[in-house]
């Protein structure tokens, strides 16, 4: 087969899929991590204990190993069984929600207390005190993690290719297959990779940079080819190092 | 739902071998990072403009792609010029390079957490380069990221499952065997939680080491 025709045949639909995949499970990781973030800084030591629980036992789990798990033992295990592409957005999503849920508590634990006690103070419900006090405040905070863990979760999305799902290494790897020249084709891989992981930064200090006007805050000057990680005090790598 | 223990019982001894095989990986892997990472930093800090650019442009090009596909760039690229490694050498390779580039922003940042003050003693000591580097920063700015480090270690424990995608008989590749060998399931469910059951104790242990280290 020409190389010109892979391109178009296997390349760019996995280029695509890659991309899917990585909105779908950062939506999910997205939609876990808030909640559970959130419920972390609950007063009530249960609601705590069981948030803590999911963030806990996701951030022991190996990304791969779940995505095998859910892939190939749940349709054994319990008799029914997702799309592989389901079962890749799945296990992405848990585990960086899990992550996530460690950049949503360090953030809102990062609030000054006088502001809740403002809150407190103005009389506002619990409810009101989050969404136009806490969050408001924490969410230029958030962006800079969010920003690397999207990046790991990029990374992440090509666990995929070993369940079977058609993405960007998936395509290389038959490239490599089809053309027995290993060198060109993953340094062309791990290139495009690279430029998403770029675009990605680009997206998300635009983001920042908006969220830290609306408080008033000026934003930090970084220079275009200022690293693609943002600093914080946040390791969204590991999911360490917020505020208590 | 039919868990069937004499499966596990059957998978045992292999998960044992596949445990030894994480954990030297693991071993050298840190090994690596550790070591090479501290070489990035430093590097990376050098007043050459032609050390500390192309450093600075390798290390974010490693740490911004994907580990799996770095594994396999090293499995198949590099015999076409230079030694052929196995697939756990590989596998260390890989884990070792890969994480070196996070270590090197863990010590950067311990190293930047040194007051200005020492660097200034240092010289005012007239302290050659070296002696200020060894005796002064590092041993400082070493021990306020051991945590960290130590974190690395377990985000690396939970990357290694990778190296089995080129074959490396890890847990999850001694699990792959032997599930498709059998044609049971009980294997990727035991390792899956064997790497929380490593993993929850070491991050609770970093969490009492950061107490006792840091301020």
């Amino acid at each position: 087969m020409m190389t010109s025709d892979f391109i178009t045949a296997w390349f760019l639909p996995g280029l695509w899929i890659t991309v899917q995949i990585t909105v779908y499970s950062a939506a999910l990781a997205f939609v876990i991590a808030f909640p559970i973030g959130v419920l972390r800084t609950s007063p009530l030591w249960i609601v705590r204990f069981l948030a803590g629980t999911y963030f806990e036992i996701f951030r022991g789990t190996s990304a791969l190993v779940f995505m095998f798990w859910m892939a190939f033992t749940v349709p054994m295990l319990f008799g029914f069984s997702f799309l592989p592409m389901a079962a890749g957005v799945l296990a992405l999503g848990m585990t960086y929600g899990a992550y996530g849920s460690e950049i949503v508590r360090g953030a809102l634990a990062a609030v000054p207390v006088a502001q809740r006690e403002a809150g407190v103070a103005l009389n506002f419900t619990k409810g009101q005190r989050l969404r136009k006090i806490e969050i408001p405040q924490a969410w230029p905070e958030m962006l800079p993690p969010f920003n690397n863990l999207l990046i790991e979760l990029l990374k992440g999305t090509s666990l995929v290719s070993l369940i079977a799902v058609a993405d960007m290494t998936f395509a290389g790897n038959l490239w490599r297959l089809v053309t027995a020249e290993s060198a060109p084709v993953y340094t062309v891989l791990l290139v495009v990779y690279f430029v998403l992981a770029f675009l990605l930064t680009r997206g998300m200090r635009l983001l920042e940079r908006h969220a830290k006007a609306r408080i008033g805050q000026a934003p930090e000057k970084v220079g275009l080819l200022g690293g693609l990680r943002s600093k914080s005090s946040i390791d969204a790598v590991t999911g360490t190092g917020g505020a208590k | 739902m039919n868990w069937d223990w004499s499966n596990v019982e059957d998978f045992m001894p292999h998960f044992w071998d596949g445990l030894l095989v994480t954990l030297q990986a693991l071993a050298w892997g840190t090994l690596i990072a550790f070591s090479l990472g501290l070489l990035w930093a430093i590097a990376q800090r050098s007043d050459q403009v032609w050390i500390r650019w192309p450093v600075t442009a390798i290390t974010e090009f490693i740490r911004n792609t994907p580990l799996l596909v770095q594994l396999f760039f090293l499995f198949t690229v590099v015999p076409e010029f230079g030694p052929t490694m196995s697939p756990l050498t590989t596998g260390i390779v890989g884990l070792g390079l890969h994480y070196s580039t996070y270590t090197a922003e863990v010590y950067r940042a311990g190293i930047e957490g040194v007051p200005v003050g020492q660097w200034e003693a240092a010289t005012a000591l007239s302290l050659p380069k070296r002696r200020t580097w060894t005796a002064i920063i590092l041993p400082q700015a070493i021990r306020r990221v051991i945590p960290a480090l130590g974190n690395y270690v377990v985000s690396m424990l939970k990357d290694s499952p990778q190296i089995a995608a080129i074959g490396a008989l890890d847990m999850l590749g001694e699990a792959k065997g032997f599930t498709q060998a059998t044609f049971t399931y009980e294997a990727i469910s035991i390792v899956g939680i064997a790497f929380i059951v490593i993993a929850y104790p070491a991050s609770v242990l970093l969490r009492v080491l950061e107490r006792r280290l840091v301020r």
